[in-house]
């Protein structure tokens, strides 16, 4: 049977079993929304803002494990989503994104709302493609999918034409994609698996490295089982969080520049890595010079290009992390001497691993102060949601914080902006994860300066009833930048006074959304519960310190084991008033 | 160290972009790139000359492979290769002097003759790059109008 491109569009995405997708119509997608419109098993999410939409898509994906879908116009519409596609780009978020385009004849000639979307979305893609011939739509959408999908998941832009969605053609959803360029490796190599697990017999300080891998391939299981027959402490990036339970007795947190002193300590005097689906980005390895300098690597990763790009892999293997691990388990589970010897000869090394962690544990004082610590709201609403809640974060201080003190225990339940940073990432996504899991308890822990990047999704979470429960540590700053001020220069806040504005609970109420004010530490519980007790979506706005700091950090260049643990002396003590005097001067006094 | 690449691609349009673009976004050098249709008319050859140390050429190389529409990366540096690259070469001769030496010159170089005016001789030249450096330094005090190359192309020898 003939269908016209905009009914093989919907049918193909039936097929994928998509039931929601984000976008905003515009000219050259008319038709495609006006098919979409008229039936039933597809879902149209209409965001306020084409990266609301694709941060949704993110979300969703995030959440579920399989390829969020976002549908824009040309133009403004197209490069309204390239953050997103450059966040799923770094963060392995599987995504496709369709885009309109103007009719084929017009293609080049500079018409209204048309831009080079392939040019321009492509080093931000995994892959993209120009459908120039309706024959071409099916297919085009399977792989599309199969690639966001498979490998190294990543977003995949799809590029329609207006004629394209109106012209016929047979309608006929391909079984399989026979793709010759793109074969992503699964297994891991024997040889190097077996060799692995010889240096990690060897290994007297090893140390499990666990990066964003582990979460897609959903290996959470292996890593523990790696981790408990081994005795093997484990370490995590912001992307691997959930991975391996926070209150596991080998686990040390968090690494990096925001990482506790244990894991950081550990990564420095290890003598052998094991990296699991990590990249060694700059935020973790520190001054590469300095990095690890005494440990050998073991590197598992689906994606050859990351392994040896920053750091030297003695034993790399390309796979996918789950099939690898259980494959090492199995190995290492059959060697001779193991794993009963392994526990006694692992004493020396997990008792230093653990006086690390008794020296500087992460800590706040809140007590006997009279302003909120934030760390103190993000304790309170984990205290309060354990693991049934997925944490969504935007990007900054509160970022760190909720990495730090959110002990995630599952995989796919903290969702935040990696590799890119993106702020205005946490909420749009937050809504996307709701709309996949309706029934979970879903926290944005956002700020005042990520929140308003984004903040016209409020409408969506309103209208679609999506209970969102937003934590907004406010601090009326850009904080980490005023962080980095206070640290580096000289307490000059360049640009990143935010001043008292706006009203969050006035601005939610004008949406219909429920808001809710905290305004010292005796308030924070009350709210929390009101808000988690409340069955919509809710603003709570806490009114935090000001000039709170987020530590461990290890300072931009820094070596890994070189962390600053607390606010140095001069900050102590006064700070500098601001420059930019009219910005609400009283709230720059001493805190 | 120097590098030639041979990439298989499809032949699709954008592809030569895709690679060209991951030079650039990662700061890789092209020194030269060649590009032309092989017998399977739905395959494209694109031979890349490129430079780096072992850790850089070796990401060139898992960087090439992981575009989607690359089907085959060979680094033909490391194995037994012929390189070859055409240049046509544009010359200024005024005296009949001049225009007897520019014919010798050719000659040594086995450089065709493919234009001739009597202000100007056209060569064309091909080898490696060292001969058609030679030619070009032996003809430049001539004086040389124009200078185009093809860029490199290079293909693996088979063993005996």
């Amino acid at each position: 049977m003939k269908l016209t491109g905009s009914e093989i569009f919907v049918e193909s995405l039936k097929c994928e079993g998509v039931k929601t997708i984000f976008g905003i119509p515009g000219g050259v997608v008319l038709k495609l929304f006006d098919v979409l419109h008229q039936q039933n098993d597809v879902e149209v999410v209409l965001t306020r803002h084409e990266q609301g939409a694709i941060h949704m898509a993110e979300g969703y994906a995030k959440a579920t494990g399989k390829a969020g879908v976002a549908l824009v116009t040309s133009g403004p519409g197209m490069t309204n989503i390239v953050t997103g596609l450059a966040d799923a780009m770094m963060d392995s978020v599987p995504l496709v994104a369709f885009t309109g385009q103007v009719p084929t004849s017009l293609i080049g000639n500079d018409a209204f709302q048309e831009a080079d979307n392939i040019g321009i979305s492509r080093p931000c893609t995994k892959h993209n493609v120009l459908v120039k011939d309706v024959k071409d739509l099916a297919t085009v959408i399977k792989e599309a999918f199969y690639i966001a999908n498979t490998g190294r998941p990543g977003p995949v832009l799809v590029d329609i034409p207006k004629d394209v969605t109106t012209e016929s053609a047979e309608f006929h959803y391909p079984d399989k994609v026979s793709l010759r360029g793109y074969r992503p490796t699964v297994s891991g190599n024997r040889f190097q698996i077996k060799q692995a697990a010889d240096e990690i017999l060897k290994a007297k300080r090893p140390v499990i490295y666990v990066g964003g891998g582990s979460v897609f391939s959903g290996a959470a299981n292996e890593v523990r089982e790696l981790a408990d027959l081994t005795q093997i402490p484990v370490t995590m990036t912001v992307m691997g969080l959930g991975s391996f339970p926070g209150t596991h007795p080998l686990c040390m947190g968090m690494l990096g520049m925001h990482g506790t002193y244990c894991a950081n300590m550990a990564m420095h005097e290890a003598d052998l890595l094991i990296a699991v689906g990590a990249r060694f980005d700059d935020r973790v390895t520190g001054k590469l010079s300095e990095f690890s300098p005494r440990a050998r690597v073991i590197h598992i990763d689906i994606d050859p290009t990351s392994i040896k790009k920053n750091v030297h892999a003695h034993i790399p293997i390309v796979g996918d992390v789950k099939a690898v691990l259980k494959e090492l388990v199995q190995v290492l589970s059959s060697m001779d001497g193991n794993p009963a010897s392994v526990k006694t000869q692992r004493r020396p090394w997990l008792k230093q691993v653990n006086a690390w962690s008794a020296q500087h544990p992460l800590a706040y004082q809140q007590e006997g102060k009279k302003e909120t610590k934030p760390q103190y709201v993000i304790d309170k609403a984990y205290e309060l949601t354990k693991h049934k809640a997925i944490v969504v974060t935007d990007v900054g201080q509160h970022q760190m914080w909720a990495a730090q003190y959110f002990k995630s225990g599952l995989q796919r339940t903290f969702l935040t902006s990696g590799g890119l940073g993106t702020m205005g990432f946490g909420f749009p996504a937050a809504i996307g994860a709701q709309k996949a899991y309706p029934n979970k308890t879903v926290l944005c822990i956002t700020s005042e300066g990520s929140f308003q990047m984004n903040l016209q999704e409020l409408a969506v979470a309103a209208i679609h009833k999506l209970p969102v429960k937003i934590i907004l540590l406010n601090n009326q700053f850009h904080g980490m930048v005023r962080q980095w001020q206070d640290l580096f220069y000289e307490g000059r806040y360049a640009s990143s006074d935010l001043g008292n504005t706006p009203d969050f609970v006035k601005l939610a109420e004008a949406y219909g959304i429920l808001g809710l004010r905290s305004e010292g530490p005796g308030d924070v519980e009350a709210v929390l519960k009101e808000g988690f007790k409340h069955k919509g979506p809710v603003m709570m706005d806490f009114v935090i310190d000001r000039f709170e700091n987020c530590y461990p950090m290890i300072p931009a260049g820094g070596a890994q084991h070189e962390m600053m643990l607390e606010d140095p002396p001069q900050l102590k003590t006064a700070r500098k008033p601001s420059r930019n005097k009219g910005e609400d001067a009283d709230a720059v006094l001493p805190a | 160290m120097e590098h030639v690449i041979s990439v298989l691609v499809e032949n699709n349009p954008g592809v030569l972009a895709r690679v060209a673009g991951l030079f650039s976004a990662r700061g890789y050098n092209i020194e030269s790139l060649s590009v032309a249709p092989t017998p399977d008319a739905t395959i494209s050859m694109i031979t890349v000359v490129t430079s780096g140390d072992e850790i850089i050429i070796e990401q060139i190389m898992k960087q090439l492979n992981k575009v989607i529409e690359v089907l085959k990366v060979v680094d033909l540096t490391e194995e037994d290769h012929l390189e070859r690259e055409t240049a046509l070469i544009k010359i200024v001769t005024k005296q009949g002097q001049q225009r007897d030496e520019a014919i010798r010159i050719a000659g040594i170089f086995r450089a065709n003759i493919v234009d001739s005016t009597p202000q100007t001789y056209t060569f064309e030249v091909s080898g490696d790059s060292g001969k058609i450096q030679a030619v070009i330094d032996r003809l430049k005090p001539m004086g040389i109008k124009e200078i185009v190359r093809t860029g490199r192309i290079a293909i693996a020898r088979d063993a005996l």
